[in-house]
Order: C-alpha cells, then structure tokens, then sequence
C-alpha cells in the first residue's frame, strides 16, 4: 500500500469534510438557485480531490461536465419550475431515510472487498491493465495511456458512449424541440405562464389556430384539476 | 441590458480564449490529459456563456440551431465511418493499423485516435448545445430584479 505524506493526507481530509458539509447544506436547503449552485460546487471539490488522487482525466472530465455545464443545465431546468422546493412532511422523509441508510451499511460491509489504494497488486492493476500500461508506448507511441486505451484498445466501448450522448441529445430535442417549440406545454415559473417562446417559427404561423383552439381546451382542464368544485372527475 | 455591460465585455474577452483551449485539450489529448469528451464540452460551454450573457437569439445567429442537429449526427458518422474505413482497408472494426501499416511509430493509430476524437468532440459539443438550446428556448426572459 502507498503511504501519503502527511499534507496530502490532510488534503484529501479537508476535502472529503468540505464535500460533506456542501452535502448537507444542500440538504438544509429550500432555495433551488443556491441547491444548484452548491452542487457545482461539490462538482469542483470533487474535481480537485480527482487531482490529488493523480486522476487528472477524471478530474478534467469531472470540472468541464459537473461543475461547468450541467451547472448551466440544471439552472436552465429550474428557471422553467418554481424557485424554491416545497418542505417535505417528515412522514414521507422515513421511506427514502431507510433505503439511504440500507445502502450506506451494504456499501460499509462491501468496503472490505475493495483493494487498498495504490495495490499493485489489485485486479486494476494486473492483468489487461499492466498490459496496455506496458504496451502503449511499444505499440502507440503515445504519452497519455489514458487517451490510447480510450480511444485504441476500448474503441468499441468509446464509440457505445458517444451514442449514448448522442442519444441523450437526440431524446431531448425529440422531447422539447431545438426551439423549444415541440408540443403545447409550457413553463408557469412561480405560477405565472411564459409567453410563446421568443422565436416561433414561421410555420407555426399558419397553423396558429388549430393550436390556439388546443390551448382553449387544455386550460379548463387544469383548472379542474385545481378546484375539484368544478366537477373534475380525476 | 446596460447592468450586464461589465459581464459582456468580460466574456467577450474570455468566449474566444474558452473556445482555443478546448481545441488545445483536443488536439493536445494524445500527450496530456484531455480528449475528445472534454474538449467537446469546453467548447460547447463557450458557446452556452456566449448565450447567459448575450441571449439565446444571439447564440443562435453564431450557432444556427440546424448546425446543431447535423453537428451531433455527424460525430457518431465520423467516429463509426473511422471503423467502416478500417473495414474497407481491410482490418478489423476499428483497428486504426490498417491506416498506415509501414509505418514504424505507428501513425496509422495516431490518425484513428485523431479521426475517432473528433468525431467525439462534434458529437458532444452539438449534443451539450442542443439539450442546452431544448431547455433554453423555453425559459422566460428574465428582469434583473427577477434574481
């Protein structure tokens, strides 16, 4: 096992208690700005944690996606619901409490199981593993071991990722629209309905009243479903 | 407009440095750390603080939203057209050897790596921005005091 000098243990000390206390804060709190902000936060500490453990790609990989874009994504989704989040009553905090404590003793009893940080002799560290560290610059003449078993020796598993970005950005614009133009909902931020979106396409134009004539009939729907008076059967 | 007058000169300085590190990390990904999925993001985040502070009808004038659908289409055609072309050489599905088989210090690897990493930045770059466009053009312009 590797032995770390005493900064770097305090390092990673200081950086798991901080993730820890943005963890909770997140838990206190109501506000869904300062919820998504903190999480970019915790995004960054574990990137620079990543450093410390000499995992720069993951860390890179970690502080553009977690703490930079899905940052912006996530405030992009909460800026179409309302901004704080509703107070849970505690009778329903006891479910997700139990399955959170369940994991959380499965995941200390397979502790165990895991090799020591650093074990060269560990099943990462042998096998297929020692192969491509060993013949990457034989074979590819490549400094970063990371870039040629990601992009040569696992092009399979590189390529099946792509499609699942792909996918991911496929599914959303199926869903949403580029435009923000697919389908009639709309956002109603803090209960208030948003006008059409900024830009409608010319070809919507055209079809302006059938559309209309749908959002006619859409609202006493809703409305019934706010005031049960009005005879909503659901 | 005026309240955000510092933030737009600002990124206006930062957007193109953004945009030229991203394209250091990809084309840097073979020596340091860095790669086709980073480098794709980077970009794509240039784009998106170009839009937070310039509004989304600008980012779309820079970046039509029709690029933005052929862009994520093209990536997985170039990274699964890299292992058709390897097909077509004669190797296997994606063994880069095929590209230039005499060669000593293996370029026909350096140029699949290079093919298949952009094909992985275009895909990602276009897909961040169409998920962030999705999401975006729905959102109601918002007052300053709105914050």
């Amino acid at each position: 096992m590797m032995v770390h000098s005493l900064p770097i243990l305090l390092m990673e000390i200081g950086f798991m208690a901080m993730l820890l206390v943005v963890a909770l804060a997140v838990l206190r709190m109501r506000s869904l700005f300062a919820i998504v902000m903190l999480q970019g936060v915790y995004s960054l500490l574990c990137a620079a944690w990543f450093v410390s453990l000499d995992a720069v790609d993951v860390a890179f990989t970690e502080a553009a996606v977690g703490a930079g874009v899905s940052t912006v994504l996530m405030l992009g989704a909460m800026l179409l619901t309302d901004r704080d989040a509703n107070p849970l009553p505690t009778k329903r905090k006891l479910g997700p409490l139990f399955v959170v404590i369940i994991m959380g003793i499965a995941m200390f009893y397979a502790l165990g199981d895991m090799p020591a940080f650093g074990d060269a002799h560990s099943a990462v560290n042998t096998g297929v593993g020692a192969q491509y560290v060993q013949s990457t610059r034989e074979e590819m003449f490549l400094p970063n071991v990371v870039t040629a078993v990601l992009a040569s020796y696992r092009g399979y598993d590189t390529f099946g990722e792509t499609v699942v970005i792909f996918m991911a950005g496929l599914g959303v614009v199926l869903l949403l629209g580029l435009n923000g133009n697919a389908g009639k909902w709309r956002a109603k931020p803090n209960g208030q309905s948003v006008a059409a979106p900024s830009q409608p396409p010319v070809k919507m134009a055209a079809a302006a009243k059938p559309v209309k004539t749908a959002a006619a009939k859409r609202k006493p729907v809703r409305r019934k479903s706010a005031k049960p008076k009005a005879g909503g059967t659901s | 407009m005026n309240q955000h007058l510092l933030l737009q000169v600002v990124s206006k300085m930062m957007i193109p440095l953004i945009a030229l590190f991203g394209f250091y990390v990809q084309f840097h990904g073979d020596f340091g750390p860095g790669g086709g999925f980073q480098a794709g993001v980077i970009v794509a985040s240039s784009v998106i603080l170009y839009a937070l502070v310039f509004g989304i009808e600008a980012a779309k004038k820079a970046v039509p939203p029709s690029w933005v659908r052929i862009g994520m289409t093209l990536g997985v055609l170039i990274y699964g057209g890299t292992g058709v072309a390897t097909w077509l050489l004669g190797g296997e599905f994606l063994n880069y050897t095929v590209f230039a088989p005499q060669s000593t210090h293996a370029a026909g690897q350096h140029w699949g790596i290079l093919s298949v990493e952009i094909g992985v930045l275009c895909t990602v770059t276009f897909a961040m921005l169409a998920i962030f466009y999705a999401f975006a053009s729905r959102m109601p312009d918002l007052s300053g005091e709105d914050w």
